[in-house]
């Protein structure tokens, strides 16, 4: 059964390739682009820098903010540009996804600015978004407990699979998207859409988990790489 | 049990040792173990693990140096924009005493100056004065943008990258602690001085740079390499891990040592160089970081108590920055 080959031609636990660069762009602070398989997403940081929007300043730390948007060409029907339902959630769940591994404290009444930009959109982009986020603001130096990394495991064809693809996500009976902090396993983001049963639900957890292992692997190396080259 | 070596390359929650060391800046405790917070190299030193941030932003300190702009004139002061994610403040006062002047008569939006940060209050807005050596607009010049990290880097030790690359070109250059650096000469050494300002920046992290920056400075100037022995160290293209480890900490020493001597020409040489006045106290922060030698710390100790017995308001900041120095040692 766990032997079986999805559409794409990956097993049940494999990946999609993930190219992962730090430091690609050349005005903000921190950036990172990032392609899962057809994925691409560039992601730019700036900050700490002054709050300009007084509502949001913290006294006692530092603020967090994101910015998820996909480009009109980034889907096959043109998407309507702008903020939607669904980018504004996304935006709001990266914030929180990333911020326990923030570590503000020394910066505070200032403000970090996450911008991630889908460029290409084939399924786990707010996984994606994460992974990207997290690589920016290591390179932007901001002080961070750990290198968040997402990654999502779902339910396809009565089976539990992990990273979905767009077709499966669309035809499949679940997604469950998690984010983690890699060194202690907490678990920073959690969504399920679809049916699964506590059974399937466990496994699903489990088998991300073990995806957001891998990716972290490559997190590190990407950033080691950008530095270490030289 | 440590599990990393001096100036490895760390990330973000990399595991550093465990219990039996103190956790130093750009590292947290968590569990026992001692974690880092922030991207760069390690330094370990009389079992204090601290992580050198490969970039950064400013954050202002009581005695720095830094290099600012007007961003706004108000009714009694300036609103300076420092580099750093808090602004600083220049008030009228500073300026010129009780005299009710004009403000933006003397200082207008848009002007670059050299200023000292006197205070830093509890919402991190530092507040400016022009009181020291050379402090005041700048007049003409380019600036160049690094991450401050990177300022010990570009000044080298006893100031030989930053001097090397002064004498070469003819410019006048200020670097403040905040990573903005000003630079003034003829207009194409201008241009040549902030390519090998932004390549020290890139480069900051690797070996023999100067070398490589003398190279590429008498490749513009002179159209050709300088005949001395630095072909030898050219070839080392890819640096090997443990030469460099070695040459920094060898560089670490001799900057400690170099610093000592710093010192007691500044109290001599009365009139100095502004820019001069920018290494010493970059260096100096520098050498916080440095070994902790016991006759150095020796010469620390006097040179605490000379600095007490001149009340002189330029040195009142290096006179705490000898006291973190020392508290840093402990």
């Amino acid at each position: 059964m766990s032997d079986m080959i999805r559409e794409d031609g990956r097993k049940f636990d494999e990946l999609r390739p993930i190219k992962i660069e730090a430091g690609v762009l050349e005005r903000a602070d921190g950036s990172a682009y990032l392609e899962v398989g057809g994925n691409k997403i560039l992601v730019a940081v700036y900050g700490p820098r002054e709050s300009y929007i007084r509502r949001l300043l913290e006294p006692n730390t530092g603020v967090i903010r994101c910015r998820y948007n996909m480009a009109p060409f980034s889907v096959g029907d043109r998407k309507r540009p702008g903020p939607d339902r669904r980018s504004s959630e996304i935006s709001k769940i990266t914030a929180d996804a990333l911020r326990p591994a923030l570590m503000l404290e020394n910066y505070p009444r200032s403000m970090v600015d996450v911008y991630i930009e889908v460029i290409e959109a084939e399924g786990g982009t707010r996984c994606a978004g994460i992974t990207a986020a997290s690589v920016a603001l290591v390179d932007a130096g901001v002080p961070m407990k750990d290198i968040v990394v997402g990654c999502a495991a779902g339910k396809v064809n009565d089976e539990v699979v992990l990273d979905l693809s767009e077709v499966e996500d669309k035809e499949g009976q679940a997604d469950v998207p998690i984010a983690i902090m890699p060194r202690t396993g907490e678990i920073t983001l959690l969504q399920s859409d679809g049916d699964l049963t506590e059974e399937e639900f466990q496994k699903a957890i489990d088998l991300a988990m073990e995806g957001c292992m891998k990716v972290s692997e490559l997190q590190k190396e990407a950033l080691m790489r950008k530095y270490s080259t030289e | 049990m440590i599990y990393v070596e001096n100036k490895d390359l760390v990330i973000p929650g990399q595991v550093l040792a465990d219990d039996e060391c103190y956790p130093g800046r750009g590292t947290f405790k968590e569990d026992g173990k001692i974690c880092s917070s922030l991207m760069g190299l390690v330094s370990l030193r009389n079992k204090k693990i601290r992580v050198i941030p490969l970039k950064s932003k400013y954050v202002p300190k009581k005695g720095d140096v830094v290099i600012g702009k007007i961003n706004d004139v108000r009714f009694s002061m300036w609103d300076v924009d420092i580099n750093s994610p808090y602004s600083g403040i220049l008030p009228a006062f500073e300026v010129f005493g009780r005299d009710k002047k004009e403000l933006n008569k003397v200082f207008d939006v848009g002007d670059v100056l050299f200023l000292r940060v006197i205070d830093v209050d509890e919402v991190k807005k530092a507040k400016l004065g022009l009181k020291g050596r050379g402090m005041g607009k700048f007049r003409g010049g380019i600036i160049v943008d690094i991450s401050p990290t990177k300022v010990p880097r570009l000044i080298g030790k006893k100031g030989s990258m930053i001097n090397m690359i002064k004498d070469k070109t003819n410019c006048k250059i200020v670097v403040g602690q905040n990573g903005l650096v000003w630079v003034k000469g003829k207009e194409d050494m201008e241009q040549l001085t902030r390519e090998i300002i932004h390549m020290i920046e890139a480069e900051a992290h690797t070996s023999g740079l100067t070398n490589k920056v003398k190279n590429k400075l008498y490749l513009a100037i002179d159209g050709e390499l300088p005949v001395e022995e630095t072909e030898e160290e050219f070839v080392l293209e890819k640096p090997k891990l443990q030469n460099f480890k070695e040459e920094l900490e060898q560089e670490e020493r001799e900057q400690a040592e170099a610093e000592a001597e710093v010192e007691d020409e500044a109290e001599t040489e009365i009139k100095d160089e502004v820019e001069d006045e920018a290494e010493e106290i970059t260096e100096e922060n520098e050498e916080k970081d440095a070994e902790s030698k016991p006759d150095l710390y020796e010469v620390i100790e006097e040179l605490k108590k000379k600095n007490q017995n001149k009340k002189d308001k330029n040195i009142s900041f290096s006179d705490n920055s000898n006291n973190s120095f020392i508290l840093n040692n402990r």
